[in-house]
C-alpha cells in the first residue's frame, strides 16, 4: 500500500495523519517532501499519527530519524501518535523509543508541545 | 542439493521495485511452508533488508549490476540467500545501531533487523566476488514442507523489471 499524507492544524501544532507503508522509495520520499515543505511554511511543531501506518522497514525508520533531527535543527519538535504494534516494536527494538516522545492519546500529545 | 530440499532463485535488477518483488515472493513461499503471520513478517522484513542491502550498499545502486536471490526450504528450516555484484564487506566492522552515538543515524539498522528477527544469520564472500547474506528461520513444529505446493525443482526465471 503507497504513503499516504495529509496535515491538519491543531492550534500552533501541525498533525500530520500518515497511513500505509514506510519503506524504501516512494514513502520514505513522501515522508521527507512533507516534513520539508511544512518546515518552509513555518510549520515547526509537528505531530506524526502514525495511527495508519502497518509496516516500516528500516529505511523508513530512517526517514523518521531524518525527520526528528530536520525539525530539531529548525528549532521545533517532532512527536509521534498512535504507533501500530508492529510500528511500537520495532522502535523499541532499535532504542528509538528512548529517542521519539511517544503518545497514545492526541490531546495529551498536543497539550505538551511548548 | 538433498532430494527432500525445494530450491527457488531468482536474479533480480538492481532497483527499488526489487525490494518489493524479493518480499512478496518469500512471503509466499514462507506461507506454504507454513509460517505463521509473525514469522512472516519477520522474513518478509528480513528480506527486504538483505535486498536493499545488496540494492545500496553491495551494488551501490548500479544498474548493470544483479542482485540473486535463493531460498531452500528444507525440512527443518527456510533458507534465504541475497547475493550481490559489489566488493564484499566485514560483518565486524559494521556499526552497532544501538550504541548511543549512533541511536539517530539514519542508517545502518538493517543488519541489525536481519539478525533480530533470523534465527541464524551470517554473511560470506559470495561467488561473484560481493557479498552472500545467508539468513534462515526454523521451520514451525508440526508444519510439513512436503505437503506445500513449491514443488520439487528448481527454477531460475530472470526478472526483467
Amino acid at each position: 500500500m503507497e504513503l499516504r499524507a495529509t496535515y491538519r492544524d491543531a492550534g500552533a501544532v501541525t498533525v500530520v495523519d500518515i497511513g500505509g507503508r514506510i519503506t524504501l522509495g516512494e514513502g520514505s520520499a513522501l515522508l521527507r517532501k512533507t516534513i520539508r515543505e511544512l518546515l518552509q511554511e513555518g510549520r515547526t511543531k509537528i505531530l506524526l499519527n502514525l495511527a495508519d501506518v502497518n509496516y516500516i522497514d528500516s529505511s523508513g525508520i530512517g526517514e523518521l530519524v531524518t525527520a526528528f533531527t530536520t525539525v530539531k535543527k529548525s528549532s521545533g519538535d517532532l512527536k509521534l501518535l498512535h504507533l501500530t504494534k508492529k510500528v511500537h516494536d520495532l522502535l523499541q527494538l532499535t532504542k528509538l523509543f528512548t529517542v521519539f516522545d511517544v503518545y497514545s492519546d492526541e490531546n495529551t500529545a498536543l497539550s505538551s508541545f511548548r | 542439493m538433498a532430494p527432500d530440499t525445494k530450491h527457488l532463485e531468482v536474479t533480480l535488477e538492481t532497483h527499488v521495485e526489487s525490494v518489493n518483488l524479493a518480499e512478496e515472493m518469500c512471503l509466499r513461499v514462507a506461507e506454504s511452508a507454513g509460517f505463521g503471520e509473525d514469522d512472516c513478517y519477520r522474513i518478509g522484513m528480513s528480506v527486504r533488508e538483505g535486498v536493499i542491502n545488496a540494492f545500496h550498499y553491495g551494488n551501490q545502486e548500479r544498474p548493470d549490476k544483479k542482485i540473486h536471490l535463493a531460498v531452500d526450504i528444507t525440512p527443518e528450516k527456510m533458507i534465504i540467500h541475497v547475493l550481490d555484484e559489489g566488493k564484499g564487506f566485514d560483518l565486524s566492522c559494521v556499526p552497532d545501531p544501538l550504541a548511543q552515538e549512533n541511536l539517530l543515524s539514519t542508517s545502518g539498522r538493517g543488519i541489525f533487523l536481519m539478525r533480530a528477527f533470523m534465527d541464524e544469520f551470517e554473511v560470506v564472500a559470495g561467488r561473484t566476488g560481493g557479498a552472500e547474506i545467508i539468513m534462515s528461520k526454523k521451520l514451525p513444529s508440526g508444519s510439513d514442507s512436503s505437503t506445500n505446493n513449491q514443488g520439487g525443482q528448481s527454477a531460475s526465471p530472470q526478472q526483467g523489471a
